[in-house]
């Protein structure tokens, strides 16, 4: 059985048919990477999976479960995180609590545990930290140190994208669906994230899925490559097949003109 | 560095700074509207009576006195840009401060003539003949605008003046000011508590019969707080919350365990010390504190503006009345607040639970909205939540307009808590403020607080990290209605009885208020800001400590909100979060000169052995430019 299998999926918003018929799967530990040009339907496709947005037809089933019309805050409790195209930190809390707050769905203490200040209390929030430090220092010198104090907004942009990454993580999930991780980095950022990505699925055991413009990093790190245009699955196969397909070819060059001067 | 900055020194040393006669007469002619406002609104006439200095300065003349000195002192500042030299300072200062002061005092003269020459009485109650003749001093107008310019130059020149001193000289005149008239401001209670601690003869001497200081008291006062403003360093109030900022945790937690200890034996022993009039405030105090911790829990930590949070205050109060009054339908004789038995618990529980389901009942339809619409939405429920206790319909419940009356007194065992008892009225409120300020601590820094954050600073985001934002949203709402009915059923059982009169938007107003001016999301703020509007300025229907202002109570809100807002909107005592959030570039730019790189809380650099940044990781805000 895939762990994420996505059968038909239809949303439209007024005229403009983000996705259209969508039918793929991704299977438990791959690397997918989700490619097309700009307005393709990817981001419109991470937001349906992730509860954002109802599909108007076809269905996401996550590990045979119906997913498609729940919350979002419920698709994460069931183990799917991601991250946002234009980062989306919580800006003045702590690098720590940023990853704190993200082990929200996975503690259960309420007001009057909190009051009472249990012993039960006081263990998980124990736990909720050790958990976000342990997610944190998987990054290693990038995020390390007494810098976890520090708010979120004095990271640099590099940074704000890894404790992205490091908040989806700390929600436990089985799936994670990585917008862009690499928009707006330098060659050589890029090139550690694209061995993070890959650490994500080795060391860690998840899975992953990207939305990504980088060529460089989707023929590094893919097992997989799925290529939308206007809503639809254009192609799908590994790196190499997938970027000799013409209809792939066309949709990012466009059509060879038909007349050219001899 | 060093270069340019002697360049730009040395081409500018030699040239006098040419006075900036656009902005002197900027301010000259707003000093003058405002003088002539302040008149019109009638302070000066209201206010006359009130002497601060006895015989010859009233509160009212005070009123228009400082702007040509406060407004002569802003002409002559002249801001350096970032990178040029500190501005010279010298004779220019004096004479703008000058002109700006006779221009001042041009435009007054102005306004006396022409409220002398015509009568305005129908259009603005104050400007009729008794405030010229206290505008002219019985002389005639011509005698008057000849001392209203002289004297507002001569002001306006001692503003320039205070430009010019050195910062010191500066500090110790402005503290011998505030401390006069602080002295002079608070003879109310300074009396009272010279009556508690029985040294009645101090306040004898210190106040002439007629009210104010007498002028050798004021003489003395004013060298006393003199000295005293020799002995402070001269930061800011921000920059000594920024340098805070900067200490180690251990120390700051020591620090903050000692200003908390210092509060909580003034608590405990204050009020046995104050009199009457000081308990009767600090109980109203205390009950806008614990509104104001509720409704800093929904607004400022969850970031949910609610206009009608004096629902929940209304509820409470109902509730109590209805349970406890023999003029309620619903009375139990045998139910009475009393504290030390299962009755008033049981009495809480219920106003507790009511609470709850009304913040349930007006949160889940609206909690979806977002941003303004959940403020006029919520306004709407509040205005809602008054008529119905006004309405006919329900009069036989809630007795409409004639309230509830005959609501008992709370008490613990035998002994009866009477609202005119403030002394007793004050602990009884403490105890439950307390409770609140415990439990607002406790929230911060949990679970629920940080989902709370999380809502305020990115709803969306916040979801996607498996917050159920509806239930997160719903459970501050709940939080917040609870701390109010508390309020409302001590209000009830304070007062006596309760009328939907009492429950206005205005309150709601207030509370707000209260928290953006203490600082949001801050608990001490909360409690200063309390503090500064009800216990000095006063409440909706309470007295403050400054009853002359009453009057002018909610313009004086109104220009304090205005002036926080533009000089100081982080609040009196912000939280360390929202400083961070409205400071943040100065602080940046500071650690930059310095050379260091910014950070809040942490260890300092050199206790780490150095940075250990590469490249790419070091803070955005160490950049090179």
């Amino acid at each position: 059985m895939p762990m994420l299998n996505i059968q038909h999926l239809t949303k439209s918003f007024g005229g403009v048919q983000a996705l259209n018929g969508l039918d793929f799967h991704i299977d438990k530990g791959e690397i997918v990477s989700v490619i097309g040009p700009n307005g393709a339907g990817k981001t419109s496709f991470f937001n349906t999976v992730t509860g954002y947005f109802a599909p108007d037809e076809g269905q996401v089933l996550f590990n045979g479960i119906n997913i498609s019309g729940h919350e979002p805050h419920e698709i994460t409790e069931l183990g799917i995180a991601r991250t946002f195209q234009n980062v989306r930190l919580f800006p003045d809390m702590t690098v720590l609590e940023n990853v704190m707050v993200a082990q929200h769905c996975r503690t259960t203490t309420g007001i009057v545990g909190t009051l009472l200040n249990t012993r039960s209390f006081r263990r998980e929030e124990a736990q909720i930290e050790a958990n976000a430090k342990d997610v944190l220092s998987f990054f290693g010198q990038r995020l390390q140190g007494y810098r976890w104090d520090q708010p979120a907004s004095v990271l640099s942009y590099a940074n704000r994208r890894r404790l992205e990454i490091a908040r989806a993580m700390a929600t436990e999930p089985e799936l994670i669906l990585l917008d862009e991780p690499t928009a707006g980095m330098n060659p050589k950022e890029t090139a550690e994230l694209t061995d993070l990505i890959r650490q994500l699925r080795d060391d860690k055991g998840y899975t992953v899925v990207l939305i990504e413009h980088e060529m460089r990093v989707v023929r590094d790190v893919s097992d997989r490559v799925v290529v939308l245009d206007h809503g639809e699955k254009i192609a799908e196969g590994d790196f190499e097949t997938v970027s000799h397909n013409p209809d792939v070819i066309e949709a990012y060059l466009g059509r060879p003109a038909e007349h050219t001067d001899e | 560095m060093t270069d340019t900055l002697e360049r730009t020194a040395d081409s500018t040393a030699p040239s006098p700074n040419p006075v900036d006669w656009s902005k002197v007469q900027k301010w000259g002619s707003l000093g003058g509207l405002t003088m002539s406002f302040i008149a019109a609104i009638g302070m000066v006439t209201a206010l006359d009576k009130r002497l601060i200095i006895s015989p010859w300065l009233s509160l009212g003349f005070l009123t228009l006195l400082w702007v040509p000195v406060a407004y002569a002192y802003i002409a002559a500042t002249e801001k350096g840009t970032d990178g040029s030299p500190p501005p010279i300072k010298g004779t220019r200062d004096l004479v703008s401060g000058l002109v700006t002061g006779l221009l001042s005092g041009l435009f007054f003269s102005f306004f006396i003539v022409i409220i002398d020459t015509f009568d305005l009485t129908d259009i603005f109650r104050n400007l009729g003949p008794k405030l010229v003749e206290l505008l002219t001093f019985g002389r005639g107008v011509g005698f008057a605008a000849v001392v209203w310019i002289v004297g507002s130059g001569l002001l306006g020149l001692i503003g320039g003046a205070l430009k010019v001193v050195p910062p010191t000289v500066r500090r110790v005149v402005s503290s011998a000011a505030m401390g006069v008239f602080g002295v002079a401001l608070l003879e109310l209670i300074v009396t009272d508590i010279s009556q508690g601690l029985h040294i009645e003869l101090v306040t004898d001497w210190l106040y002439a019969i007629n009210g104010g200081l007498t002028t050798i008291s004021a003489i003395v006062v004013a060298i006393l707080f003199g000295l005293l403003g020799l002995r402070s360093d001269g930061r800011t109030l921000t920059q000594r919350r920024l340098d805070r900022m900067n200490l180690a945790p251990q120390v700051l937690f020591r620090r903050n365990a000692i200003a908390a200890a210092i509060t909580i034996a003034a608590v405990i022993f204050l009020p046995m010390i104050l009199g009457g009039l000081a308990n009767e405030l600090l109980a109203n105090v205390g009950l806008f504190i614990l509104m104001g911790l509720g409704l800093n829990i929904v607004v400022g930590s969850a970031g949910l503006l609610d206009l009608g949070y004096v629902a929940f205050f209304a509820v409470g109060a109902y509730t109590t009345a209805i349970l406890t009054s023999p003029l309620s339908p619903y009375w139990t004789p045998e139910l009475t607040l009393n504290f030390l038995s299962w009755e008033g618990w049981l009495i809480l529980a219920i106003v507790l639970i009511m609470a709850a389901i009304a913040g349930l009942f007006i949160g889940t339809p609206v909690i979806k909205l977002r941003g303004d619409y959940l403020a006029i939405v919520t306004l709407g429920f509040g205005e809602i939540v008054r008529i119905l206790f006004l309405s006919d319909w329900l009069a036989p419940y809630f007795g409409g307009a004639q309230g509830i009356t005959n609501i008992p007194s709370a008490a613990l065992g035998p002994v009866e808590i009477k609202g005119t008892n403030s002394q007793a009225m004050f602990y009884l409120i403490a105890a439950f403020v307390a409770i609140a300020i415990y439990v607002s601590w406790r929230l911060q820094k949990s679970r629920t607080g940080r989902a709370w954050t999380a809502l305020r600073e990115d709803e969306d985001v916040a979801e996607a990290m498996g917050i159920n934002t509806t239930a997160s949203k719903l459970t501050a709402f709940v939080t917040g209605a609870v701390f109010a009915s508390m309020a409302g059923m001590l209000f009830a059982a304070k007062v006596g009885s309760i009328f939907p009169s009492s429950f206005k938007l205005l309150v709601s107003i207030i509370i707000l208020v209260i928290v953006i001016v203490g600082g949001m999301g801050s608990i001490p703020g909360v409690i200063i800001g309390a503090v500064v509007l009800i216990g000095i300025l006063g409440g909706p229907t309470q007295p403050g400590l400054l009853q002359e202002f009453g009057q002018f109570k909610l313009l004086i809100y109104g220009a304090l909100l205005v002036v926080m807002m533009l000089k100081r909107p982080e609040g009196l005592w912000p939280s360390l979060r929202r400083q961070r959030e409205l400071h943040h570039d100065e602080m940046s730019q500071d650690a930059w000169l310095q050379g260091t790189s910014y950070q809040t809380g942490g260890v300092p650099e050199d206790e780490q052995g150095g940075t250990r940044y590469t490249d790419d990781t070091a803070p955005i805000t160490d950049g090179d430019g």
